[in-house]
């Protein structure tokens, strides 16, 4: 059989499928910008923190997510067989970017237009709201960019833990020594990728006014 | 105390120390109300750590600066820095902000109306010689370094501080937009009532605009009087500025 008879013989299983995938990312990423954003902008507050924030979220990115997705298994509360394991591993994974990214977004400010700001009286939660996150905003996109595309082709690994999305498809082809079966996985789990990349980078773009960097 | 206003900025044997480094050391200053006061030195000389001891973005290791009276540490700083504008040669426009925006910033952070904000964004850009149609519709990025620098000191003015800080605004442009630049200044120094300091290692440019000039040397005052002093004087602080005349 053909990809396309495969298409049609699993039509409604990949529609549902393919929003469990899309659902076990978007919250994940939503989650770990939650995070990691303040996370970001509380180091460049805090320099002191910068080796701990980073050195752990490093560490995560680290762990093989094989491993990670089977550490989290036997785990109370966050853990055990199902979404929220995956959830929390992509979570996990998704932080480094988003904290480095803002980090250096805003690290990355000019000198002087932050000088500018101090000296007109700006408070720091202004100075955070008007000038920095603003200036920041291309650099966060872009963190929040590549931990989204990641974590599409790494939720896939999930379904080895139960948690579903287009991986089943993945493994199952795998299982079964059915390239076909792992196909209708791995070609829209690319996709998602590629529209994913090409629609936020849409977004990066609108976010720019004036001219921010290069 | 007595009973004579106190002075709009006063530097009390103010030294200023990074580690071993004293970058200004032992500096005292007045600065009188509605004149301009130049400080003039060579780089590293401890000019852009004066100013930025004024308006509390540094604070000074000993000594105390007062304005108009009050120590800069018992001061708010966000309040202390309302009262004073701040021009610096790299300008430091907000680049994601359009001309009127960045004028119009301090006057919307300090709460006033929309209209308000506009009628006095447009009023400013006048007066440094932009107009406001099409000018303020701009982001910075699409301005040449003159047109930079005249927003840079229109934002300065806009809230209408009594007090204003110019770490060499003009030192970036070219010789013929710094002179039009100067003298523009000037025109619109007299029609406001500015008590100002102003630093540069210009010594024309000290001068020109100075009603009082104090020369620093490693992070401490060497001379001060007035422009007609200077020019008459034989001090050994002021001879390199004058060679420079020559």
């Amino acid at each position: 059989m053909n990809l396309f008879g495969y298409l049609q013989q699993y039509q409604t299983q990949l529609a549902g499928r393919t929003l469990e995938h899309l659902w076990l990312v978007a919250l994940s990423i939503g989650i770990a910008a939650l995070i990691g954003i303040p996370a970001g902008v509380l180091l460049t507050r805090r320099p002191a923190l910068k080796r701990w924030v980073l050195g752990v979220a490093n560490t995560a990115q680290t762990i093989p997510s094989l491993a990670l997705f089977g550490f989290l298994i036997p785990l109370p509360w966050i853990g055990g067989v199902g979404p929220r394991s995956a959830i929390v591993a992509l979570v996990l994974y998704a932080l480094l970017p988003i904290i480095r990214n803002t980090y250096t977004g805003i690290v990355g400010v000019d000198r002087s237009v932050r000088q500018a700001a101090e000296a007109m009286g700006m408070t720091d939660w202004q100075l955070l709201r008007l000038v920095e996150m603003p200036l920041a905003a291309r650099t966060i996109m872009a963190g929040l960019r590549v931990a989204t595309v990641s974590g599409i082709g790494i939720a896939t690994i999930a379904a080895l833990i139960g948690a579903g999305g287009l991986g089943e498809f993945i493994f199952r082809g795998i299982q079964s020594v059915n390239t076909g079966l792992l196909l209708l996985g791995a070609v829209p789990a690319a996709l998602m990728a590629l529209a994913a990349d090409f629609g936020l980078g849409l977004i990066e773009k609108r976010l720019v006014r004036g001219q921010v960097g290069s | 105390m007595t009973d004579e206003p106190a002075a709009p900025i006063l530097l009390e044997e103010v030294t200023y120390r990074v580690g071993e480094t004293a970058l200004v050391s032992g500096l005292s200053l007045k600065v009188e109300a509605a004149q301009t006061l130049v400080l003039l030195g060579r780089s590293g000389s401890g000019k852009t750590t004066a100013l930025r001891l004024m308006n509390g973005l540094l604070r000074p290791t000993k000594g105390r600066v007062l304005v108009e009276g009050r120590s800069t540490e018992e001061w708010d700083p966000i309040q202390l820095r309302r009262k004073i504008g701040y021009v610096i040669q790299e300008v430091g426009l907000f680049p994601h902000f359009t001309v009127s925006e960045n004028v119009g910033l301090v006057p919307m952070l300090e709460g006033w109306s929309e209209p308000d904000v506009r009628r006095r964004t447009d009023e400013l850009l006048t007066k440094v010689g932009l107009d406001a149609e099409p000018i303020g519709a701009r982001y910075p990025h699409q301005l040449s370094g003159g047109q930079r620098q005249r927003v840079g000191v229109a934002r300065a003015l806009a809230a209408d501080p009594p007090f204003l800080l110019m770490d060499e605004p003009f030192g970036a442009l070219d010789p013929i937009t710094r002179a039009e630049i100067q003298r523009e200044f000037l025109t619109i120094r007299g029609s406001l009532s500015k008590t100002i300091v102003f630093v540069t290692h210009d010594v024309r440019e000290g001068l020109l605009l100075a009603d009082r000039l104090g020369v620093l040397e490693r992070g401490r005052l060497v001379w001060s009087g007035t422009p007609e002093q200077f020019r008459r004087s034989g001090d050994a602080a002021a001879a390199p500025f004058l060679e420079c005349l020559s």
